[in-house]
């Protein structure tokens, strides 16, 4: 691993048991679905890297394999230079992971949730209480500190997530479609937040499915397609001759094509 | 762990339907109950018995008046009167309306006839005496009980060879201890299991297979907590909040039994029981209370959501009421060592032991062994199903 790669997804396998039930749904007599398949690819420390494919092309299975969530079948990811299969629990305390997913309990305030996540994430009172202080106000959550989540509209409580998210100052920050559901407003309250980070010289990896998101923040970019990697290059290089748009719907019709 | 509390007693609702409400529920409804139950078998105590006698004779109504059963009699004219039972139809109906309590008619001449009756010849039917009343009215089954009884001890006062108990000693020997021993030994295993059941119950399948629903869980498992820590911690706390929920319980049951026995049992008082009966049962319902929290939780993960989860846990449930029925039966605690080795029904046992001042130590601490070391094993599953993706996602 060299010393400027934060991130170096290893030869990654994963597959899923289909029910009965979804076996019938996708007209197959397979019962294991490949979702991710000898992926392998790496993200450098200071850069955004866009994860862009299409719905159930293995973007979020990939996210939730470097998040240590699920265990890959084979293969590694290492983080920091840390195994996800080894150390786990050390991998989970150099990361950020935000997704749709992880909700929060409604029932506590911001206030709380942020004192109880740098507990478990071992911050010392002094740094949570400046960071929390900071936080709070970049995303005027401050106003609300005392809120309890379930009274909060959707906007506030995807920024809540993303603040929880980072209680501990991770140097690795995985985002799953940040943007998604977020009106136009708080979207951008969110990529500008982004490119601070970076500015911060904090690595992040993103997966989406919006281009114009990419084409704004990222760095690199990787396309996945049915769990492989088609394409992994640097926006510059790719973008050099045709838009990023162009060039996945290219690359998509040729596989269409090769499936066909 | 701390979250789990915040998260509880920061919620009044939950504490109060939860710890508060059921002690204060089972007090109100069983003393009621025992008032109730009373009061339906017993009538006014300064009621007057409405009595109605036809052909009475002298020594019956001197025998009433020394007897000091408060009937209020009226007689009824014998010469203006056939004794046939068709004729009394005007009193009888009296008895059905409820406005008379009791109608008693003597055979004329009953003093004669019992004089010249020979029960070991029975030549001629011995007298009879009818007694009219009325069973639906409390007052009437009174009135008519109490003078049966004392028309036995007339007849027995005619031919009296020899009393039983005819004096104001104490004959039945059973202490308060023991009386009380009995009821509660039998009423409170069961009631005990139920009522720690029901409470972690209310609590664990939220807990756990709630956060699952609600994709809270997830959020914790990103963190670097251990998932051991994790286990440990939900059901510490689980068990703690349970535990008040549980003792809510007993003591508004230890607090109203007494008065749900109401009149029948005057001498019954918690405190025969001391310290150490008081120490054990703490003991085995904090063993017991991590056992049902561990089981249910592992239940509460395996679920998808809430609901899933309390179907699941009614057959656990209908267990745990047969065990603590089994101390119903069966005439105590058992004595062979293996059933303390069983949890949950180890408990039982104890909890039947202990109320009935039979209970060995070593039976209890083989109970409070097995059921940490029960605890022990589920608390290692639900670590395992944490770190299981097929389980928690």
């Amino acid at each position: 691993m060299k010393n400027d790669e934060i991130l170096v997804v290893q030869n990654l396998r994963k597959t899923f048991t289909l029910s009965k039930k979804q076996q019938k749904l996708e007209r197959t007599d397979i019962k294991r679905k490949v979702a991710v398949d000898d992926l392998s690819f790496t993200a450098n420390r200071g850069e955004i890297f866009g994860l862009l494919g299409p719905n159930g092309a293995g973007k979020t299975t990939t996210l939730r394999l470097i998040s240590t969530l699920i265990h890959p079948d084979s293969g590694d990811i290492l983080v920091d230079g840390t195994s996800v299969v080894k150390e786990p629990e050390i991998v989970r305390g150099k990361i950020g992971f935000l997704t749709s997913e992880l909700k929060l309990e409604d029932f506590f305030t911001p206030n709380y949730l942020f004192d109880f996540f740098s507990e478990l994430h071992g911050v010392e009172p002094a740094v949570r209480d400046e960071r929390k202080a900071r936080l709070f106000a970049r995303f005027g959550i401050d106003k609300f500190a005392e809120v309890k989540v379930a009274n909060l509209s959707t906007g506030m409580k995807q920024k809540i997530s993303l603040v929880i998210s980072i209680v501990h100052d991770p140097e690795f920050i995985i985002f799953d479609e940040p943007t998604n559901g977020l009106d136009v407003l708080t979207a951008k309250v969110v990529t500008d937040f982004l490119l601070e980070l970076k500015a911060e010289g904090k690595s992040i990896l993103v997966s989406t499915h919006i281009f114009s998101l990419i084409e704004k923040i990222c760095d690199r970019v990787g396309i996945i397609v049915d769990g492989h990697m088609i394409l992994c290059d640097t926006l510059k290089n790719l973008t050099r001759e045709q838009s990023l748009e162009d060039i996945f719907f290219t690359i998509y019709a040729e596989r269409a094509g090769e499936h066909a | 762990m701390k979250k789990e509390f915040a998260r509880f007693f920061g919620d009044k609702r939950m504490v109060m339907s939860v710890i508060l409400l059921p002690g204060i529920m089972i007090y109100v409804m069983y003393t009621f109950m025992g008032s109730a139950l009373s009061d339906q078998f017993h009538s006014a105590d300064d009621y007057q018995y409405r009595v109605a006698a036809v052909n009475l004779p002298a020594s019956v109504e001197q025998l009433i008046q020394t007897s000091g059963f408060p009937f209020e009699l009226e007689h009824l004219d014998t010469a203006s009167a056939d004794t046939t039972s068709a004729n009394w139809s005007f009193h009888t109906a009296r008895i059905e309306e409820m406005s008379l309590d009791l109608l008693v008619v003597f055979p004329t001449e009953f003093e004669q006839l019992i004089m010249t009756y020979d029960p070991l010849t029975a030549a001629i039917p011995a007298p009879n005496v009818d007694i009219y009343y009325n069973s639906a009215s409390p007052e009437s089954g009174e009135a008519y009980d109490s003078f049966c009884s004392m028309m036995d001890s007339y007849e027995s006062m005619l031919a009296n060879k020899f009393d039983i108990n005819n004096s104001d000693e104490r004959y039945d020997l059973a202490s308060d201890k023991d009386t009380t021993a009995q009821v509660f030994a039998m009423l409170l295993p069961m009631l005990l299991m139920t009522f720690m059941f029901s409470s972690c119950a209310s609590i664990a399948p939220e807990s756990i297979a709630g956060e699952k629903e609600r994709g809270t869980i997830a959020t914790l498992l990103v963190t670097p907590m251990k998932r051991r820590d994790l286990a440990i911690g939900k059901i510490c706390s689980l068990s703690c909040i349970a535990l008040l929920g549980g003792l809510s319980s007993f003591i508004g049951t230890m607090l109203s039994i007494p008065k749900l026995m109401g009149g029948q049992m005057d001498n019954m008082d918690a405190s025969v029981y001391g310290a150490s009966e008081y120490a054990m049962i703490l003991v085995i319902i904090l063993s017991t209370v991590l056992v049902i929290v561990s089981a249910i939780s592992v239940i509460s993960a395996f679920a998808k959501t809430v609901k899933e989860a309390s179907t699941m846990v009614s057959p656990l449930m209908i267990v745990t009421m047969l065990f603590g029925i089994s101390g119903m039966f069966g005439g105590g605690a058992a004595t062979s060592l293996p059933v303390y080795l069983i949890p949950l029904y180890n408990s039982a046992q104890c909890f039947s032991g202990i109320f009935s001042f039979t209970c060995e130590p070593f039976q209890v601490v083989l109970t409070v062994i097995t059921n940490l070391i029960c605890s022990g094993v589920l608390v290692f599953i639900l670590t395992r199903m944490f770190s299981s993706e097929k389980i928690m996602y």
